[in-house]
């Protein structure tokens, strides 16, 4: 299909698309007046039933487990799928990689801060994920991204670790089949998949929320290490050859 | 205004849309798709809010006050973890495709494969 033709048929369909949603809109009850029971429900039992008090993670990793349980192996195939398509059978473009830092100290010194703030947050949020906003997927992401900084400011060496996937595979294992196997546990004791195991402690402290706390914490090594094979792998076939002037500085 | 929520989000789905149909660039493509899906996060949030209502997260605020509604805001958590699964494969198709076709203009590869 040409260029011209797809855009003459672009604009009637975007503007149908357009009215059709205005339509909807119309139908829709004003922005504010909330009408779904569960909301409610959810806001009134999370917390005397689960000592969650982050009633968005104690619906995510309790109410939706077994969803979350979907979600992570999302995450999981998109990681197999990436390295899939982007493994170089044949070695070739494969380049002795020469150690490169980053020339400005200012660029360096930023970073440096930047890596412990960022893993001090993500901490933070992985840890408190059903107390106060966060969770193990949004602490995952900025753990990862704050591991990620590393490779700007450091050497290839100083990142080797981060992007070895002998280093990184067991894991996204235990990430993964952590939540599995907190499913399959209280399976074993006779009860239905994901029930909550454990006592649920005093709201609002460390020690509550019971199965919460460890499916969160699962969850939070499974994304921050699918997102680490991830720029691993992006960097393996992007970054890899080095520019001929970038050679020996 | 009590409607304008949901018309951000229609909007970012058409211009989200527009970017998609007329891209040049692989890259850029991948963006756009981001943006149409983003409208996702819009609705969803919009949908669930509560008039006055506060965040799900009990911490601070008394047990009973009126919260926004959690169950979208944690399908807005999935929505995200699937955007970025979405982008990630298709910037990795994207290299495949300039690795096979030196381009990654949509129109020029297709023009390789005939």
């Amino acid at each position: 299909m040409s260029r011209r033709l797809r855009l003459a048929l672009l604009a009637p369909a975007l503007l149908g698309l357009g009215g059709l949603f205005a339509w909807a809109i119309a139908g829709l009850p004003k922005f504010g007046d909330y009408r779904g029971p569960y909301g409610y429900v959810l806001n009134q039992m999370v917390v005397p039933l689960r000592h969650s008090t982050n009633v968005v993670m104690g619906t995510t990793f309790d109410v939706r487990g077994l969803d979350t349980m979907g979600e992570e192996f999302i995450l999981y195939a998109a990681v197999v799928g990436v390295t899939l398509l982007l493994r170089d059978e044949s070695g070739a473009g494969r380049v002795e990689r020469r150690t490169r830092r980053a020339r400005s100290d200012t660029v360096r010194l930023i970073g440096v801060l930047m890596i412990g703030v960022g893993l001090l947050v993500g901490l933070w949020l992985v840890a408190f994920g059903y107390i106060t906003p966060g969770g193990g997927f949004p602490g995952g992401v900025v753990l990862a991204g704050a591991i990620l900084v590393l490779y700007l400011v450091g050497s290839h060496r100083d990142y080797a670790p981060f992007r070895s996937e002998h280093a990184l595979d067991p894991f996204e294992g235990l990430g993964a089949g952590g939540y599995v196997i907190t499913g399959l546990a209280a399976l074993a004791l006779g009860l239905q998949f994901l029930t909550n195991l454990f006592g649920y402690g005093k709201a609002g402290t460390l020690l509550s929320a019971g199965s919460i706390g460890i499916l969160n914490a699962a969850s939070a090594i499974a994304v921050t290490v699918a997102m680490l094979l991830l720029f691993a792998e992006f960097l393996e076939t992007y970054v890899a050859p080095l520019e001929p002037e970038d050679v020996g500085s | 205004m009590s409607y304008l929520p949901y018309a951000v989000a229609a909007w970012l789905c058409l211009v989200g849309l527009a970017g998609v149909a007329t891209s040049r660039n692989l890259i850029h493509l991948a963006i756009c798709l981001t943006v149409t899906q983003s409208s996702s996060y819009v609705l969803l949030l919009s949908v669930g809010y509560v008039e006055h209502g506060k965040a799900p997260i009990f911490k601070g605020i008394p047990l009973h006050s009126t919260a926004v509604d959690p169950v979208v805001q944690a399908l807005t958590l999935t929505d995200v973890v699937v955007s970025v699964v979405v982008v990630a494969l298709i910037l990795a198709l994207a290299l495949d495709a300039h690795r096979l076709s030196g381009t990654v203009d949509p129109d020029g590869i297709a023009d390789v494969s005939g």
